[in-house]
């Protein structure tokens, strides 16, 4: 009773086949062990799910609190105000030529997006236990859902950026056309910390107090308040801050809208291929420990 | 395989209870059990003890060795007592956990009734928790839309599919849960005690809707506690005992070996204070199907309850409940204006009961063990057993009316 027909030795937890006459789906739960697959074509038959978890989170967001949408427009603003007067009144950081709100600015909607992105998805499946553990769907869909809800909020601050570019009379050249990859890699890079963070936060609590720690020094090694260009070193130390994901992406989204010059593209290379194998990485991992996340959750 | 709708082969599930729950351990711990561990494994391997890498925690399988098969348009019930391993086997069932060893083949879309309302926001409208739920059921969007209408109206709540569901009564939350839940339409069916939910009238067109599905000749795997509901429904189940089967065949025959088992060793009970170890029925025909009360005659039903410590106070339940839920009779020694308090070992308890004026059918008869455990009341154990009220059955109005009454009748012609 106990050995295994070899009869249907598929890699994955289970397979599906189409019987020639009807959809008929064939479905086979079985132990898995080590590195599985992503199975990113069972992700996109429930992508309604993503959808829906998505459009509650921004729904539920906006009803509980009382500035609702205004947030995610405060958020930046307010940091920036405060950049504004202490790196760029009182230490003079040099902004690239750029007036420092507007380059300061321009930098936090895209960071804002970042640090609440790896946020929510870290937490999000502590937060969503109890669906764990009582129904099926890719377990995905939701870090997925909390970092696609944060898009919304990145698109009302980004207006106010361009309401900023047209004050500060800033028009963007023909690099604006290379912006959505950027935020591609900006996404990719939430997403793959999130997921890393998201699967160990299940398992280990006490991640959840590592995220505001990590997030702080991932600021200062970001060039938010300042520019990169300081870092006017060679080779190793390019690379070293290169490591951080944020840093080749606010570089590139920066030069993108504002034509920033870019003096170290070491940086900016090295941030993206980083930022792709912690996506990848993230994913492969989190989908080798999700099939425990209803035992342990 | 020509109709064969699920398939379980050799199906295991293993649990790790160490002192640690793993949810709960820390990084400190993880780090200091990562290297320990190891060394460990290591150091109980050069001692020759093949199985000393598995002694660092301890393992206990929840489910082990478990297969049967269903043919489409099977009904199955899943019974067994606290800690058998049922919720873990339909678990892995709807995919929720994997499975530690074996396999599970199932044909066709699968939906669960496990636990409703899984999903719903509080913040969102009965409208706008329809679609959510239903797209975490697995439905599409579109057959949401489809059957929105259908949905709204069995769950009744019509007039307030645009409130926020913080506003919603318990009631109303269930049956708006319940209604997105029975829309599903799935090939194979799921059910975990859910029938117990709303009020009478909801109950009715849940079982009715049940029926329906059964009629359609849908395969449907139904888990309860309620004996009653299991031998109305399931012309076959199976028992878990432990995390193995131990019966597979007519419902009847699983009822009566369930009654005859003694729970005694129940996984769960290494964590309880209390709990219930046998019920014995001493005047009682147990008849294999369960307990058979005579019109008019006195039940005495018995509890040996056993504690690992001394417990001042302790509550002793007894339910009969109908077979969809409704809970008819609810007993308790203090209602009695009786105490209990019990002492470590065994202690027995009867309960009599002169008169029981039920209509005859079969019932559910649940004993539930409360006890005070740090300052809280707490559920230590049940136990569920077929109650069965000899006599014709009243050919009209079944699932709708259960208590008997002596009446006369005088039937004059005027003229």
């Amino acid at each position: 009773m106990t050995s295994m027909p070899s009869r249907h030795k598929n890699k994955g937890s289970e397979a599906r086949r189409k019987s020639s006459e009807r959809k008929e789906t064939i479905k086979y739960y079985r132990p898995t062990s080590g590195w599985v697959s992503l199975e990113l074509r069972e992700l996109w038959e429930y992508r309604e799910v993503i959808y829906f978890l998505t459009w509650r989170d921004i729904k539920v967001r906006y009803k509980q609190t009382v500035l609702g949408a205004l947030w995610a427009i405060l958020q930046p603003l307010m940091v920036m105000v405060i950049f504004t007067i202490i790196f760029g009144r009182l230490l003079k950081a040099p902004s690239d030529d750029i007036p420092y709100p507007l380059f300061a600015y321009s930098a936090l909607t895209i960071w804002t997006f970042f640090a609440n992105g790896v946020t929510l998805a870290s937490n999000s499946m502590v937060m969503e236990g109890n669906m764990i553990k009582k129904v099926y769907f890719p377990r995905m869909s939701i870090p997925i859902a909390s970092v696609a809800a944060g898009m919304v909020d990145f698109c009302i601050a980004f207006v106010i950026l361009v309401g900023m570019m047209i004050y500060y009379g800033k028009t963007p050249s023909m690099a604006i056309l290379t912006l959505p990859l950027f935020i591609i890699l900006a996404v990719s890079a939430t997403l793959g910390l999130g997921l890393w963070l998201g699967a160990l936060n299940v398992m280990f609590r006490d991640v959840r107090y590592l995220i505001p720690f990590l997030l702080q020094v991932l600021l200062y090694a970001s060039p938010v308040a300042y520019s990169s260009n300081l870092i006017a070193d060679k080779g190793a130390w390019n690379i070293l801050y290169g490591l951080n994901p944020m840093a080749g992406v606010i570089i590139g989204f920066r030069w993108a809208l504002l034509k920033t010059p870019i003096e170290q593209p070491v940086i900016l290379a090295t941030s993206a291929a980083v930022t792709i194998s912690l996506l990848i990485t993230g994913s492969f991992f989190f989908k080798r420990v999700e099939k425990n996340f209803a035992d342990v959750v | 395989m020509k109709d064969i709708a699920v398939k379980v082969e050799g199906l295991g599930k293993k649990y790790h209870i160490g002192k640690i729950k793993p949810g709960t351990m820390n990084l400190r711990e993880a780090i200091y059990r990562g290297i320990k561990s190891p060394a460990q494994k290591a150091w109980n391997l050069l001692q020759g003890k093949a199985h000393g890498a598995a002694r660092l925690e301890e393992e206990i399988w929840a489910l082990r060795g478990v297969g049967f098969e269903l043919v489409k348009g099977d009904i199955l019930g899943i019974i067994g007592h606290n800690g058998a391993g049922k919720s873990t086997l339909l678990k892995i069932l709807t995919h929720i956990t994997e499975p530690s060893e074996g396999q599970v083949m199932i044909r066709g879309r699968a939906g669960a009734l496990l636990e409703v309302g899984t999903g719903i926001h509080p913040e969102l409208t009965g409208r706008e928790n329809i679609y959510l739920n239903g797209s975490i059921l697995g439905m599409k969007r579109s057959e949401v839309k489809r059957r929105f209408d259908e949905i709204v109206e069995f769950s009744g709540i019509e007039k307030f599919l645009d409130t926020p569901m913080k506003h919603y009564s318990d009631g109303m939350r269930v049956r708006l849960a319940f209604s997105v839940a029975a829309h599903l339409e799935p090939e194979i069916l799921l059910v975990d005690e859910v029938l117990a939910v709303g009020d009478t009238a909801f109950q009715k067109k849940c079982l009715a809707k049940m029926s329906d599905v059964i009629k359609e000749g849908k395969t449907v795997l139904f888990v309860s506690h309620n004996m009653a509901a299991v031998k109305e429904l399931c012309p076959r189940a199976i028992l878990l005992e432990r995390g193995k089967l131990v019966f597979d065949g007519p419902s009847y025959e699983a009822i009566s070996m369930y009654i005859s088992r003694s729970s005694t060793e129940d996984l769960s009970r290494q964590h309880k204070d209390v709990w219930i170890e046998r019920t014995y029925f001493p005047q009682a025909d147990l008849a294999g199907q369960g307990v058979v009360y005579e019109q008019a005659k006195s039940l005495v039903c018995g509890l040996q309850i056993e504690a690992a410590k001394a417990l001042d106070e302790v509550w002793v339940n007894l339910e009969i409940l109908s077979v969809v839920g409704t809970r008819l009779v609810h007993i308790r020694n203090d209602f009695d204006g009786h105490e209990i308090s019990v002492e470590p070992g065994k202690t027995n308890i009867e309960i009599t009961i002169t008169d029981l004026p039920l209509l005859p059918d079969t019932y559910n008869m649940r004993f539930r063990l409360v006890a005070m455990v740090n300052g809280e009341q707490l559920v230590e154990d049940s136990v569920d057993v077929p109650l069965i009220i000899a006599g014709e059955k009243p050919g009209r109005g079944r699932y709708e009316s259960f208590v008997r009454t002596r009446q006369t009748w005088s039937v004059t012609k005027i003229t």
